[in-house]
């Protein structure tokens, strides 16, 4: 089980609380667990990375592990707290804007 | 007793507001998609329940959003925007090529006929439709492969597509207006287009009277006079009486000829109305004075229209989908501010409220008139 931390304007989106939980089958990899959750909440779809390239949103981050995963291949397996959910995956807007 | 719904899209969520025909006393609801840009929000000719909104965010992208219940419930449909092929470049700001890549829907036309066909005016710069109700959107690529497009242009907002006028008598018949392009009609649904710029002269281009590269504005029309478009550009008001063929200019004694807005009186084909502002500096009304101008003329003579609007230290933009008329009789009008104050009035101009103030940057205003 994995635990995804989303922005508070996915989780209105979504109709989901702070975290999500996703079962993924197979290597958990960031392309992975996008996949899953978009799959779930397809209204996800186009959000956090672009409907055609699948590249991540340049104002979304990825963090996990006190680790920033924004600029790994979303092929690099996820950390092995986060496979295991001891920790979350967190996605997280970037401070800017007003 | 007739009613209004005013539908007003700002830079951080929507909100609805409503009255009975005498347009004394406004209910509001929202904010709907609070913290998102609203650009547009439109209801259907065909069913005025069925409202469409555009809602987007640096963050996130853009999302459409449908009610089929007059604005009270809300859902997402689709936001997939696919270029059609192959998609070229355009002028960046310095004058270089410059990829197309989407960025957001600035404007929703639904169809006079069908509640689930809308056209969608976005940015960078091209013309898509959904024909199952925002499902899913398909490009009208006739328009960005016209052949001109690498001589278009972003103005300050972007390359924007964002006025689509429907020819009720005419199905075949759109216009559409982009910054910095100029305006494009078509006779066959959106298949082809062709640049409608004859008598447009624009200081900010290398040839002044170029095929396009003009920073439309806006364009207006009425419904009953489909070969009569106005528009309000960079610097400029212009008034086609051949559905776009040539242009000629209508300022005539306006304090200044640079705004964004421009709007038709809903029973009075030549009644127009304008808000002018400072310069394109300068983006706030001339002396401090918010001021709209009416001309019953068709143009060249002008009125200010004050009594209710501020007449002093003034400094709040109208942008370009922020002004819109009902169908009442006397007509009502309305726009929105920058400074988050929606005006209207109920006697075609002559006097003024705020319905609404201290909201977000209005961004859009439409209005209905429900039975």
């Amino acid at each position: 089980m994995i635990r995804v931390e989303l922005p508070a304007h996915l989780r209105l989106l979504a109709h989901v609380g702070a975290e999500v939980t996703l079962e993924v089958e197979g290597q958990a990899t960031l392309r992975a667990v996008l996949d899953e959750l978009e799959a779930r909440y397809p209204v996800l779809c186009g959000t956090i990375r672009d409907h055609v390239t699948q590249k991540r949103r340049p104002f979304l981050r990825f963090f996990a592990c006190e680790q920033d995963l924004s600029h790994e291949s979303p092929d690099t397996p996820l950390p092995a707290a986060v496979v295991a959910g001891t920790e979350p995956l967190l996605i997280i807007g970037a401070i800017a804007g007003g | 007793m007739s009613g209004i719904r005013v539908l007003v899209g700002t830079r951080k969520g929507a909100f609805v507001l409503t009255s009975d025909g005498s347009r004394k006393k406004w209910g509001i609801s929202g904010p709907h998609f609070a913290g998102w840009e609203m650009y547009h929000l439109k209801g259907s000719p065909a069913d005025p329940q069925r409202i469409y909104a555009s809602q987007s965010s640096g963050w996130f992208g853009q999302m459409i959003q449908r009610s089929d219940d007059g604005g009270e419930t809300w859902t997402a449909v689709g936001n997939k925007f696919v270029y059609d092929g192959a998609t070229g470049t355009h002028q960046w700001y310095d004058g270089t090529p410059h990829p197309w890549e989407f960025k957001r829907v600035w404007h929703l036309e639904p169809s006079y006929t069908d509640p689930d066909t809308v056209y969608a005016g976005v940015e960078d710069a091209a013309m898509f439709r959904t024909t199952d109700g925002g499902q899913s959107w398909q490009e009208l690529p006739g328009l960005r492969t016209h052949g001109s497009g690498p001589r278009w242009q972003p103005g300050a907002g972007g390359m924007c597509l964002h006025t689509i006028l429907l020819d009720r008598s005419n199905p075949a018949r759109i216009f559409i207006a982009i910054s910095a392009a100029g305006a494009f009609r078509s006779d066959d649904g959106g298949e082809s287009w062709h640049p409608i710029n004859r008598g447009l002269y624009s200081k900010y281009i290398p040839d002044p009277t170029a095929e396009v590269g003009h920073c439309v504005h806006r364009i207006a029309m009425h419904p009953s006079r489909p070969d009569v478009l106005f528009m309000q550009k960079h610097w400029d008001v212009m008034r086609s009486d051949d559905a776009g063929d040539s242009w000629h200019k209508i300022s005539g004694d306006l304090p200044t000829d640079f705004g964004f807005v421009i709007d038709v009186h809903a029973h009075e084909p030549d009644t127009v109305y304008v808000v002018p502002i400072k310069s394109d500096a300068e983006h706030f009304p001339l002396e401090g004075k918010l001021r709209v101008y009416r001309s019953r003329t068709g143009g060249n003579e002008w009125e200010p229209l004050t009594e209710g609007l501020p007449q002093s230290d003034c400094y709040v933009n109208v942008l370009r989908d922020a002004m819109a008329v009902d169908t009442l009789d006397p007509c009502g009008v309305y726009f929105g501010t920058t400074g988050g104050q929606v005006y209207a009035s109920a006697d075609s101009g002559d006097n003024w409220a705020p319905i609404v103030r201290d909201l977000p940057a209005v961004v859009s205003v439409e209005v209905q008139t429900l039975p």
